[in-house]
């Protein structure tokens, strides 16, 4: 029978609309356990393909004939090799494209709402990782918000929208992937903002990001308000789109909240986590629509594909908002806390300047779940 | 260390190098060694858990000028 590809945007749209699908996983168990592809409807086999090398009759009975088969694997080459033995056995099956590298690196770009004199906010969601950033358009002008590295994605998006990139935004120095701010600035002789608490062995130059900096994004009246909230990072900052929405970074996420330990200094700045969260999310609108800079589970995406929910809600329903005890949430922060991402030290390191790995070493790097938060 | 077999699997991308590994190891008795060259990095956590699977032994693994050199014991 047939073997098809089928592309990590394809699957992407399965994601969103809920769809189901039979993913039958070849790559070593830990690497399944550790990272998969995700969705509300799919159903999971995982073999390592070593084990399918002679033959893959001993799995036939275990697939299912009524849904789609899609056949995964790190880089590709092992899944197309099964997706085939499979076909020659007479299934319809195909492979992802790309593997769980090309995976890891699709952006599907959602609409989250109007702002303004008839401007818009976008979400790209890189639905592998759990990456979240925004372009705000305005105008004839566009920011990006937390770019992640496929720099492309978001010039593209730009032209295509005749509108040019003026700002590019960190909320803090990422740990879990590359940022592709500076990238961007380069290309597009946009300015690059960045905390300067977060930046102080930086080795470029930058725009500082202070509390209370005022970004105006196109002729109308969109302003990006920048909200000093640490507890992340010591220099994570929140943005207040147009008095609409709240881009709380790492700090607040729809079904938990950041972790403190990844720059080393947990014990220190789980008390500025707690201000941020308890007091200064405390003191805005419950109005404002919370969109962070990542999901961790599927279930966190709304029906329309994006990622957000009011601020009100999360109070009420987020855990991470809810630990009344001090003491409790000290430890809630501090112990038990999940692995660190993949290569975190290094993604410091590359996003500070201090290291410029090739393009073959940065997909590498990021391979794995982003694990910025702790429930 | 002595190998029995050194196979050569640079340059070869997955699943090639767990391929070629496979059929060598089953041309070798109990107790040989099979020295593998790769330049696939993901062949080391594949090769790992093949070799734990298949009851046999990885010696020794380095990595030099991006060549991963392993040396597995055939298991029984």
């Amino acid at each position: 029978m047939t073997m098809k590809a089928m592309t990590p945007g394809q699957v992407a749209k399965k994601v969103i609309n809920n769809e189901k699908l039979f993913i039958l996983d070849v790559r070593n168990q830990d690497a399944f356990e550790d990272w998969k592809v995700e969705g509300h409807q799919f159903d999971y086999l995982n073999i390592p393909y070593f084990e399918l090398i002679d033959g893959v009759e001993s799995i036939l009975d275990k697939l299912p004939k009524d849904k789609d088969i899609l056949v995964v694997c790190a880089k590709e080459g092992s899944s197309v090799m099964v997706a085939e033995m499979l076909s020659e056995a007479g299934l319809d099956v195909s492979y992802l494209e790309g593997g769980m590298k090309a995976w890891s690196e699709h952006l599907e770009p959602v609409r989250v709402g109007e702002l303004n004199g008839g401007g818009e906010l976008y979400q790209f969601v890189r639905i592998g990782k759990g990456c979240l950033s925004y372009m705000v358009v305005s105008g004839e002008e566009a920011a990006v918000i937390d770019p992640v590295r496929m720099t492309d994605v978001f010039v593209n998006f730009a032209k295509e929208k005749n509108v040019t990139i003026k700002h590019a935004l960190d909320t803090h120095l990422h740990a879990d992937h590359i940022s592709g701010g500076r990238l961007i600035a380069q290309e597009t002789g946009a300015s690059y903002w960045l905390p300067p608490k977060d930046a102080t062995e930086v080795t470029f130059s930058y725009n500082p990001l202070k509390d209370g900096q005022l970004i105006q994004v196109g002729a109308s009246t969109i302003d990006i308000n920048a909200l000093y909230t640490p507890g992340h990072t010591i220099g994570s900052t929140s943005f207040i789109i147009d008095d609409s929405y709240l881009l709380t970074g790492d700090i607040l996420f729809i079904d938990s909240i950041g972790r403190p330990d990844l720059a080393g200094k947990a014990e220190d700045w789980v008390g500025d986590l707690r201000n941020s969260l308890y007091s200064k999310y405390k003191q805005l609108s419950d109005e404002l629509v919370v969109l962070p800079a990542h999901f961790m589970i599927v279930d966190e995406l709304n029906e329309d594909g994006t990622v957000g929910k009011k601020l009100g809600d999360l109070f009420k329903e987020n855990h991470g908002l809810n630990v009344d005890d001090e003491t409790t949430f000290r430890q809630m922060v501090t112990e038990n806390l999940p692995p660190q991402p993949n290569a975190y030290q290094e993604i410091r390191e590359t996003n500070m300047g201090k290291i410029e790995p090739d393009s073959e070493k940065q997909r590498e790097m990021e391979i794995g779940p982003n694990r910025c938060a702790v429930r | 260390m002595e190998a029995t077999k050194v196979l050569d699997a640079k340059g070869l991308a997955c699943p090639m190098p767990i391929v070629r590994t496979k059929k060598a190891i089953a041309e070798l008795q109990t107790g040989d060694i099979l020295e593998i060259h790769t330049t696939d990095q993901g062949s080391k956590s594949d090769l790992t858990a093949w070799a734990k699977s298949g009851g046999h032994e990885i010696l020794k693994d380095v990595e030099e000028d991006g060549v991963i050199k392993f040396w597995v014991k055939k298991g029984e």
